[in-house]
């Protein structure tokens, strides 16, 4: 549809104004598709992260830690189903993006596709990928799109507590025994790089940031998040008694902010063109969930079809 | 509004104090006995009753983690969400009972101690639990079945002597309410679905059936303590054949399956799919010996 001018400059006072553009505003195509994009990826993030962490259910060594994991397993479920509900207000829906996802034509955060080796692995993504992911999605919250925005203020607030959480079992671990504190730095020593790669390539090689940003959809440029988280994890590293696996780290006594190392770039395209270690793995889970249950969700619409009613499955 | 310092704008978003609000399905870790008079009540023998908290809390342990091994692999994003609740809710009974049982039967054991340090022949669970998961038609049938049971169980244990025992069953009631419920509403949608779906389910309960017997079969633990399961049997079979019409499928007429020496799961005589099932439950556990968590 031809958008009018006035249509055009209305939907930019709303962005310029800080305030929010609701689903059944004029908007342009480019901004849709942006932020089915956006929103769709950070939904398959979502429902692809269980997996990481879900290969330690059946294993958590405390009922207290499986009962802990299993609400967040269920919470992830939950932030995965908003976030599908908030791109299907911008009129695709969860089905074909379920689809793009396992044929490979939509991404999720390449965090994902790194392997979780040990139980304390479940506490250092708690801290540093739910610190990582909460740095990148507070900013969210003010998000130009309403129900965008709406659901990262939920989702924020949840994140926080896994972080929390992560960041407990950790304090745990390293006031345990020497294997304990071993497995901790072990951890910390392989997910440092990949959560730092979380905030996305060099400000200068971020090909979207610009126009996310003129939208109101992004607020602060890639370099910036990742020096906010390391200025925030540094002192938690040191209070917990692990080193961060970078000689480059230094205090920076002019800027008030710590001086950190290159991460290695061409690792993080290897994982993002699908090389990673767990890139095929995380796939083939999340397609034969969805190819197993197709017969159950055809019997709910039967179902739903013959009783006059919706049926809890799609 | 703050800026976008995350700590700030976090407590800014919130507008609440750290704690339980925080989580996304209230699942609060603050003890729901607390204040539940512990010592046994008069009249009853400890033993007896730790004995049969620990076969209450086995049989919720391990279903729970059955439910747990659906995680990421279920059919549809609700289902992952439901399957986490319900595994949620029965590993909280099950973490009360074991509990329970380490406290009357004077080894002073903990939940995990319990859990994760007895061997698969110390465990009493049913074997209808144990089980391999198979379809989502037999995750469904086993759900309805056991919650259908158990909850007519936890329903008559409301009155219990054991006020700890009385509270877990009081708290377990609502739960396996909507187990329950969650199990009827897929048992009917695929057993009224498709003509797959329906063979599928019906599949599922034929398998399940023989396995169904044991939870009606009393533990002499159980006839001392005056809670003889085999009472439930009416009430649960017309509650199940209720829903199996209604979801135009047959109650099944198989024979129950055998026990071994006159022993099952309530004496440690399990199937062959337990043994792998703990060890995976216990291996980290097990890797480190007095370790904290």
């Amino acid at each position: 549809m031809e958008a009018s001018a006035e249509a055009q400059s209305r939907f930019e006072a709303v962005v310029a104004n800080e305030q929010r553009v609701e689903p059944r505003d004029w908007m342009p195509d480019a901004y849709r598709a942006t932020l089915v994009r956006q929103i769709a990826q950070h939904a398959h993030s979502e429902i692809i992260g269980m997996q990481p962490e879900g290969n330690w259910l059946t294993r958590a060594p405390s009922l207290r830690r499986k009962a802990i994991l299993l609400a967040k397993a269920q919470d992830e479920a939950g932030h995965g189903l908003y976030l599908y509900a908030a791109a299907e207000t911008l009129g695709v829906d969860r089905a074909e993006l379920t689809e793009k996802l396992i044929d490979g034509r939509q991404k999720y955060s390449s965090i994902f596709n790194y392997p979780t080796l040990t139980f304390a692995d479940v506490g250092v993504i708690g801290w540093l990928v739910d610190g990582a992911a909460i740095c990148n999605q507070v900013p969210l919250c003010r998000c130009s799109y309403g129900p965008y925005a709406r659901a990262m203020v939920r989702i924020c607030k949840e994140e926080s507590f896994h972080q929390r959480q992560g960041y407990e079992l950790l304090m745990t671990l390293m006031a345990g025994t020497e294997g304990q504190r071993r497995m901790v730095q072990d951890a910390v020593d392989r997910w440092w790089w990949p959560s730092l790669m979380m905030f996305g390539p060099p400000d200068g090689a971020s090909p979207n940031s610009e126009r996310s940003m003129a939208w109101r959809i992004k607020r602060h440029s890639n370099d910036e998040l990742r020096q906010r988280f390391v200025d925030m994890t540094v002192p938690q590293a040191e209070i917990l008694g692990v080193t961060l696996p970078d000689p480059a780290l230094a205090w920076n006594e002019e800027r008030g902010s710590w001086d950190f190392g290159e991460p290695d770039w061409s690792e993080l395209m290897q994982v993002i063109k699908g090389q990673g270690p767990c890139n095929a793995q995380r796939i083939d889970r999340r397609r034969a969930a969805h190819e197993d249950g197709a017969w159950v969700r055809e019997a709910a619409s039967a179902y739903a079809a013959k009783h006059g009613r919706k049926g809890s499955a799609q | 509004m703050t800026d976008d310092h995350v700590y700030l704008s976090l407590a800014d978003a919130a507008g609440e104090p750290d704690g339980e609000a925080r989580w996304a399905y209230g699942t609060g870790f603050a003890d729901p006995l607390l204040g539940v008079d512990a010592a046994p009540p008069e009249g009853v023998d400890p033993a007896d009753l730790a004995a049969y908290c620990l076969m209450l809390g086995d049989d919720a342990l391990v279903l729970s983690q059955r439910l747990i091994q659906w995680i990421t692999r279920a059919p549809e994003l609700e289902e992952e969400v439901a399957l986490a609740n319900l595994g949620l809710d029965l590993l909280g009974q099950a973490r009360r009972l074991l509990t329970r049982a380490g406290q009357l039967d004077g080894t002073g054991r903990s939940e995990d101690e319990l859990a994760y340090w007895r061997e698969d022949f110390e465990y009493r669970n049913v074997r209808l639990v144990e089980l391999e998961n198979g379809d989502f038609a037999q995750c469904v049938a086993r759900l309805l079945m056991f919650a259908t049971a158990r909850g007519e169980l936890y329903r008559r244990l409301t009155g219990h002597a054991d006020p700890v025992l009385a509270a877990v069953a009081a708290l377990g009631v609502k739960e396996l309410a909507y187990h329950r419920e969650y199990a009827h509403s897929w048992t009917v949608r695929l057993g009224d679905g498709t003509e797959h779906s329906r063979q599928r389910m019906q599949a599922a309960v034929d398998a399940l059936w023989p396995w169904l017997d044991e939870l009606f079969t009393p533990h002499e633990a159980e006839l001392r303590l005056g809670v003889d399961p085999s009472e439930l049997r009416d009430t649960v079979l017309a509650g199940l054949a209720e829903v199996l019409d209604e979801a135009t499928l047959s109650v099944p007429e198989a024979a129950p399956r055998a026990y071994v020496n006159g022993r099952a799961g309530r004496h440690g005589v399990h199937t062959e799919a337990l043994g792998p099932l703990l060890a995976e439950l216990q291996v980290v556990a097990r890797a480190h010996p007095g370790a904290t968590w």
